[in-house]
């Protein structure tokens, strides 16, 4: 093949490297550079190599929060993945129903984050507030500020509040994608109402159901501020996943170093969770 | 395995109907033969597909009964009609093998594993599928797909009829001509009502033994290819079927004589006279041919197929088109026409009059 050389074309190429090196090659840069050396300020660093990583890797205080995390992600999509499907398909595919179902569906969506939490702390109070109150009016010993059990309770049932619609959009467009000739044949193969969500539905909608299962799992696993706002990360370290923890070390306790070794491993768990997990689920998709 | 009988039949898509044109299908009185081959017959939006649902039984008609063997089925919903049918994009279960494509309308029917096993080969065969039968179906190119939906429907081997809805529709020019004469040589061997909606003249002429043509809702013709083609009941059957179609012209019914342009024109059979708010004559170009003495008209041009050629004319009534011999002489300029008495008819309101 002949390429036509033209170093003009450099130009169109300039404008997305300085971007895509401002929001995100610089930034990274400087993150790596404080995971391998200490400092004290005034622009002094000391090499330190792999110690803190070293450190990170075997502090029990990370492996804590890791275990929270994935636990935390693991149930919002075990819960968020097979109701939003739910209610996409019991949701209208025509008529005045799809704009107004729709429109409410997003509406959560719509809600700036640190709303969210503030949102649901107020209704979770449980002297004043809505649920709080109302839980133990009904005689459940309920304190989302104090107990544990409580504390994530009140912590899922708002992401599952707030990020359900996304997989609930997600699902019916995959829905509505599929022709009628699809579920008209079903009829006449013979097909129970469980084969054709199995046998046609399932299937069809493998695509989104990808990108929701990845913009789900990616979310929930760098959740910050909604539970930042409402529980704080307590009580005690109850709630304090990746995120929160990452915070407290930067900017609380002021440790650069560690902090940086730490964003480092969370950025590849969630880069390395997300590739294993497209591949798996794409693997087959080439002969089609 | 059954006569079936539409009785009467309307289906409208709307809850109120104020004209004619808010059915997509009226006033639809057919049977159809136990065994027969039948092309269904019509433009885009004629109501064909929607006829072919109501036989089925994904559709609920508005009005009218259908009959399997002068049972009423009109209730019944489509397992138990037991009807086949193959859509226009074929429709296979992307997760499973083709083998189990196969099987799946058996399976749904609680039939043991042992004869699904020898009826999906048995139609695995039948259909050159056997050597893919263990790959996945997702696999399959266009045509292998639309097999794998006609296997389907023929697995089930006591089904009441099959029902093509233009089935061709995504497959390769080449093979589509493979698998219509595949689909005919299937006709001939398991000898089951198929019904088959098309749009294309060429592949219901050459599918069906009775071809059935819809226009706007309505059936307007049931015959035979040569039935259609010497003597279209309807208008629309005269310019829809035949290339180039029929030469339409309007003219004046006097006295049971047809008139154009004040010349008698000998038809058929003498016309009855009535009142129609249109009174065309109608006659194929293959019937016209020049003579010294008819309907004078100026020839416009002349175009050879090879075949024949096609010569476009003009008369005091509107343009004319006739078919001559391709080694025929052509005179230029004006010239008379004369159309053959027996294929020559008189329509009103679109209708043949007889």
């Amino acid at each position: 093949m002949n390429k036509t050389i033209n170093q003009k074309a450099w130009f169109f190429v300039i404008p997305v490297f300085v971007l895509v090196a401002f929001n995100a090659i610089i930034p990274l840069m400087t993150v790596v550079n404080y995971a391998f050396q200490e400092t004290f300020g005034n622009n002094v660093f000391m090499w330190e190599g792999t110690r803190w990583f070293k450190q990170i890797m075997l502090s029990e205080r990370f492996h804590a929060s890791l275990g929270r995390q994935f636990l935390f992600t693991f149930i919002i999509l075990f819960i968020q993945i097979p109701l939003g499907i739910g209610i996409a398909l019991t949701m209208p595919k025509e008529g005045i129903g799809v704009p107004i179902c729709l429109v409410l569906m997003s509406m959560p969506l719509l809600i700036p984050w640190n709303v969210v939490g503030a949102m649901w702390n107020i209704f979770a109070l449980p002297d004043i507030g809505f649920l709080g109150h109302s839980l133990n009016a009904l005689g459940f010993d309920y304190n989302f500020t104090q107990q544990i059990g409580d504390a994530w309770f009140t912590t899922i049932l708002m992401d599952v509040w707030h990020w359900t619609s996304l997989v609930v959009l997600l699902s019916y467009a995959g829905l509505q994608s599929i022709q009628p000739a699809y579920y008209q044949a079903a009829e006449i193969d013979g097909a129970s109402r469980w084969a054709v969500f199995t046998k046609i539905e399932l299937p069809k909608m493998k695509k989104v159901l990808t990108i929701a299962i990845l913009l789900r799992f990616m979310d929930s696993f760098m959740i910050y501020t909604e539970p930042f706002v409402l529980t704080g990360g307590g009580p005690g370290n109850a709630t304090a996943f990746l995120s929160i923890d990452l915070v407290k070390m930067a900017l609380g306790q002021f440790d650069l170093g560690p902090a940086a070794a730490m964003s480092l491993i969370y950025f590849f768990i969630v880069l390395l969770v997300c590739w294993v997990f497209y591949t798996l689920m794409m693997r087959n998709e080439g002969n089609q | 395995m059954a006569k079936i009988t539409l009785k009467d039949l309307s289906h409208s898509y709307l809850k109120t109907q104020s004209s004619d044109a808010d059915w997509a299908v009226r006033n639809v009185n057919i049977d159809w033969n136990d065994g027969g081959a039948y092309a269904l017959l019509g433009p885009s939006g004629c109501g064909k597909t929607t006829l072919l649902n109501i036989i089925s039984g994904l559709i609920n008609p508005t009005k009218g009964d259908i009959l399997f063997d002068d049972k009423m089925v009109s209730n019944l919903n489509p397992v138990e009609r037991n009807i086949a049918q193959i859509f226009q994009f074929p429709v296979i279960y992307d997760t499973m093998t083709v083998y189990d494509n196969l099987a799946f309308p058996l399976r749904n029917r609680k039939i043991e594993e042992e004869k699904i096993k020898s009826k999906v080969h048995e139609i695995a065969d039948m259909l050159e599928l056997s050597s893919t039968l263990n790959n996945r179906a997702s696999g399959l190119t266009a045509d292998g797909k639309q097999k794998i939906s006609l296997g389907r429907g023929l697995v089930r081997s006591d089904v009441n009829a099959i029902m093509f809805d233009e089935p061709l529709t995504v497959i390769d020019p080449h093979l589509k001509w493979i698998l219509r004469s595949k689909l005919k040589e299937l006709h001939q061997k398991i000898n089951r009502t198929m019904i088959y909606v098309t749009h294309d003249q060429t592949e219901a002429l050459t599918f069906a033994d009775q071809v059935v043509v819809m226009h706007e809702g309505q059936i307007v013709q049931t015959g035979t290819p040569v039935d259609l083609f010497e003597k279209p009941k309807h208008t629309f059957v005269g310019y829809f079927i035949g290339s180039p179609g029929m030469n339409l012209l309007p003219c004046e019914l006097k006295g049971g004589e047809v008139i154009l342009n004040g010349k008698k024109i000998e038809t058929h059979k003498k016309v009855k006279s009535n009142s129609f708010k249109k009174t065309e004559v109608g006659v194929r170009p293959e019937f016209i041919n020049f003579s010294s003495d008819g309907i004078p008209v100026k020839v416009l041009s002349v175009s050879n197929t090879g075949r024949h050629k096609i010569v476009d004319t003009q008369s005091e009534s509107g343009k004319i088109k006739m078919i001559a011999k391709p080694n025929e002489d052509i005179p230029s300029g004006t010239a008379f026409l004369n159309f053959k008495k027996e294929y020559t008819y008189a329509y009103g309101d679109d209708w043949i009059i007889e």
